[in-house]
């Protein structure tokens, strides 16, 4: 199973780069969602694997350690928010300009 | 327990709401609770720094939660400097905002305002590392909203860019944390600092990759070379208090990384040894290379102060990439100063802008107030290239000292000392070029005569420079408290007691519980 999570983030943080290289808007947000997948699973992962276990102290000896749940949750929360925001934001730079590039326009039409 | 320490963020929290749900349609009201805000603020930040000037540690844990399980918020020395820094800066520039009726030209500026200093001021008092992210996520995400302000396609598409940085330097926060939970079962700052010193050398290998990842976060927000790329369009495209406000941004970067690096992942630390010293150093001195041949190749003056930035936050991280007690005092000391003076400069263009067709630096006709905005603008570009007589050129004299006698004084000498006779004639030709060719271009008799600027526009801009004089007079008490931060810094005994020893619910459980 450890292989199995690591090569899943590996394979979500790979392919989320290298959207994210691909300086046009959605492939962008798109990789950015990939690569806030990608750490959430990590996130997950770094309290160890534990399976049918609950994540709660119990008198039972097996149990998940509940702190990473609770962060990924967090996560899982801001990056959903900070997803939303910024396909708004990239939607009125489209809507304005007619141009998803996400870089800066090459040197000499830069002369804003 | 005393609560005062919580008000700087609860304060903001309950404010922003407000003004969205009460105040929503009355500018003035909105500006009326802004400005109260801000000197309350004001004065528990000063209230703070005063309770800990003597060295104590203020520490509140959340609903009485013993020290690695609950929360905590913890004021020193440092951390007040920076929120007092902080609430100093706002208020001046928020009185500029008001002034230039900025804040009028699109929706929620206020409440935006408050809840970035509620980001800003938690990631200062925060004792616990993923806390510090949640802090860093409510100032970015009230940032997004303060960058976009009152619109416009240039300013939108800066605005992308600045986002998506973002949005991958949080997701390399949480790598990094979650790394850090991996290897350590802790992020409270304190409990990792005892942790990680049981690390052995030869099982170094996770927490060496976490210390390196969480580095590069701080570097993105301190906009070190090679991660600064966000920074130039963003400030040259973000409305200009929020600008200003943003110089304060980048010191959170360096705030952290002063504050981990010192604490949990000291200089002497075997495990982590030799991993940031040998790299760190040389990335700041190309960053004030960077930053000043930048302001020397800048075509528009906003572009050319958001270079400055850059190169001064490497001044910055020069100093603490020395990682000596001189070193973390001469970048303290040089923080407050190069805060200060990119604010002000960030306002001086917008005065030099309402005036102007647009910031390229060619000659036009001169704007209105030229005599004043063109004394302003030769005060705070003395201070930021480093010129005597101001608290610029103290600074870097400190840094130059602290640099003496450590192995790479000569390219810090030689790199220190070149670009800042390359970003004197950087700055020097674009005065010479927007102020003082200005009188020899006719003015264009059918362009209505632009107003002056108000006074409270003056008054902010004035207040920052007179600060920064004060800085320079004052200049040996407050380098004697840095001294005294950068003691406490290099001597965290006292913070680690305070926090882990403090009884609370839960801190007399189990220790084998505590194992995770």
């Amino acid at each position: 199973m450890e292989f199995l999570v690591a090569s899943a983030i590996g394979v979500l943080t790979a392919s989320g780069l290298y959207l994210v290289l691909r300086l046009r808007t959605f492939p962008v947000i798109m990789g950015t969602s990939l690569l806030t997948y990608a750490v959430n699973v990590f996130l997950f992962a770094s309290g160890r694997l534990t399976v049918g276990a609950p994540p709660i102290l119990t008198d039972a000896e097996r149990y998940t350690d509940p702190l990473p749940q609770a962060l990924v949750l967090t996560a899982i929360v801001i990056s959903f928010g900070m997803t939303a925001v910024v396909v708004m934001i990239a939607l009125g730079a489209y809507l304005g300009d007619d141009d998803d590039h996400v870089d800066d326009a090459a040197e000499g039409e830069d002369a804003r | 327990m005393s609560h005062w320490i919580i008000l700087p963020v609860v304060l903001p929290a309950f404010l922003a709401p407000f003004v969205v749900l009460v105040a929503r349609h009355h500018i003035g009201i909105q500006r009326a609770i802004s400005v109260a805000g801000g000197v309350v603020m004001l004065v528990l930040a000063a209230g703070l720094a005063w309770q800990t000037a003597d060295g104590s540690v203020i520490l509140y844990q959340l609903s009485d939660w013993a020290a690695p399980f609950g929360i905590v918020l913890v004021g020193d020395r440092l951390s007040t400097l920076m929120v007092l820094l902080t609430a100093i800066l706002s208020l001046l520039v928020l009185l500029y905002a008001i002034g230039s009726g900025w804040d009028a030209r699109g929706w929620h500026f206020h409440a935006l305002w408050q809840f970035q200093i509620m980001g800003i001021m938690g990631a200062f008092l925060t004792g616990d590392l993923f806390n510090l992210f949640v802090f860093f996520e409510v100032l970015l995400i009230a940032s997004y909203g303060l960058m976009i302000h009152s619109g416009g396609t240039v300013r939108l598409r800066a605005g992308t860019q600045y986002v998506l940085y973002n949005l991958l330097g949080s997701t390399l926060f949480l790598f990094a944390l979650g790394a850090l939970y991996a290897e350590t079962g802790t992020l409270n700052m304190a409990d990792l600092a005892e942790r990680v010193r049981l690390i052995a050398p030869d099982a170094n290998m996770g927490i060496r990759i976490a210390a390196v990842l969480l580095l590069m976060v701080f570097a993105v927000k301190a906009a070190l070379v090679p991660l600064h790329f966000w920074l130039p369009s963003s400030y040259a495209e973000a409305p200009a208090p929020v600008a200003a406000l943003f110089a304060i941004m980048t010191k959170v970067g360096a705030y952290a990384i002063i504050r981990v690096y010192t604490m949990i992942f000291p200089p002497g630390l075997e495990a982590t040894g030799g991993l940031h010293g040998w790299w760190l150093l040389p990335a700041a001195l190309v960053s004030v290379a960077v930053g000043m041949v930048g302001v020397l190749a800048a075509r528009r003056l906003d572009r050319l102060v958001a270079f400055s930035v850059i190169g001064s936050m490497g001044m910055v991280m020069v100093a603490i990439a020395l990682f000596t007690p001189a070193g973390i005092a001469a970048a303290l000391y040089y923080i407050v100063h190069s805060t200060l003076a990119a604010a002000a400069l960030f306002l001086i263009c917008d005065l030099v802008r309402a005036g102007r067709a647009d910031l390229d630096l060619t000659a036009q006709p001169p704007v209105a107030g030229a005599t004043m905005t063109a004394a302003l603008f030769f005060v705070a570009a003395i201070a930021m290239v480093g010129l005597p007589p101001l608290s610029g050129f103290l600074g870097k004299l400190l840094i130059l000292d602290a640099a003496f006698g450590t192995d790479a004084v000569v390219w810090v000498w030689t790199i220190i000392l070149v670009t800042s006779l390359i970003s004197l004639l950087g700055f020097a030709r674009a005065g010479t070029e927007v102020f003082w060719k200005a009188r020899a271009v006719a003015p264009d008799e059918a362009a209505p005569a632009p107003s002056r600027p108000p006074a409270l526009s003056y008054v902010a801009v004035g207040g920052l420079l007179a600060l920064l004089v004060a800085h320079t007079i004052f200049a040996g008490p407050v380098t004697a408290y840095t001294s005294a931060i950068s003691a406490q810094l290099f001597a965290p005994d006292r913070y680690l007691s305070t926090v882990l020893e403090t009884p609370g619910k839960l801190s007399d459980a189990d220790p084998d519980e505590e194992a995770h």
